[in-house]
């Protein structure tokens, strides 16, 4: 079956790459890692036929967020090598943590699913079914509300973003319009009063 | 056939990776702020796989404001390490020591 081929691919894909965004030595690295991931995710999406979500993932996510991500490992100096000290030291912990929590979730999953059709199959959509008309449907009634909200804390978040980074450094030359316009010839203009001299 | 365990599946290993990563960079917080985005990824894996077996919209609208939030999050976190980064000129999270906490 190709479906069931391409997911094991793409997952096996997805699961490297995030291993790569954690063990990375270099950051660029695991940025670009983590771009990988969110790419092969969106596939997975479309595979699970959330077409909109799949596109924004690419669009939002890769193309701006990520772009983020990478300017700000970039421009910082940051020492890796001082960072990655310790590197191992709470490995052992979080290999024990990850266990535990796989075993639990995995546990949930297979072992006793009470009440969730986890061997449930899905038939393909119809050729004429639109996702994007039916989030925006969903998006548009039911969580008007929501979606206002969303727009203003993005609104928040551009505000909160400039304001962090803006500063004013000391002894910076730069003009004030106000200012140059508001001088009078008295305060640039000094007369002064002297004996023309002569030639011998 | 692909069921919607096997989906779950993916998105607890995600999840699992993910936490492991915590650990392992818990110095560095670019790398600490990726793999939230890597949880969050995980979490909307989830919502979406629900989404479709379920037949229930709502679940994808649900993925919308998680990638809303977590955008703004991404954005006002750098903003923050970049102003840390200016003034302590380091962001090892082990110097992070001003609040005395």
């Amino acid at each position: 079956m190709a479906g069931t081929l391409f997911f094991y691919t793409l997952s096996a894909v997805l699961i490297a790459s995030a291993l790569g965004v954690i063990t990375a030595r270099n950051p660029v690295h695991a940025v670009l890692f983590l771009v990988l991931s969110f790419v092969t995710s969106s596939v997975l999406w479309l595979l699970l036929e959330a077409e909109f979500l799949a596109v924004v993932l690419v669009l939002v996510y890769v193309g701006a967020v990520m772009v983020l991500f990478l300017f700000v490992v970039m421009m910082l100096d940051v020492n890796v090598a001082q960072l990655r000290e310790g590197f191992t030291r709470y490995a052992w912990l979080g290999a024990v943590v990850a266990a535990v929590l796989a075993a639990e979730l995995l546990a949930i999953v297979w072992w006793k699913p009470d009440g969730l059709p986890m061997a449930a199959t899905t038939t393909p959509r119809p050729a004429d079914y639109s996702n994007t008309e039916m989030l925006g449907t969903a998006l548009y009634t039911e969580h008007l509300f929501a979606f206002e909200l969303a727009a203003f804390l993005l609104l928040l978040a551009i505000v909160a973003a400039i304001v962090l980074t803006m500063r004013r450094r000391p002894g910076l030359k730069a003009q004030d319009v106000s200012r140059q316009v508001a001088v009078r010839r008295e305060d640039r203009v000094r007369l002064v009063q002297m004996k023309a001299e002569h030639d011998t | 056939m692909i069921t919607l365990g096997h989906y779950l599946t993916l998105s607890a290993l995600l999840f699992v990776i993910a936490i492991a990563g915590i650990f392992l960079n818990r110095k560095n917080v670019i790398l600490l702020l990726m793999c939230v985005e890597l949880l969050l990824l995980a979490v909307n894996f989830n919502f979406i796989a629900f989404s479709r077996y379920l037949d229930d919209p709502t679940g994808q609208v649900f993925v919308f404001f998680i990638l809303t939030v977590a955008a703004a999050e991404a954005a006002i976190g750098l903003a923050i390490l970049v102003v840390l980064f200016r003034a302590r000129r380091s962001i090892n999270v082990q110097e992070l020591d001003v609040l005395k906490g």
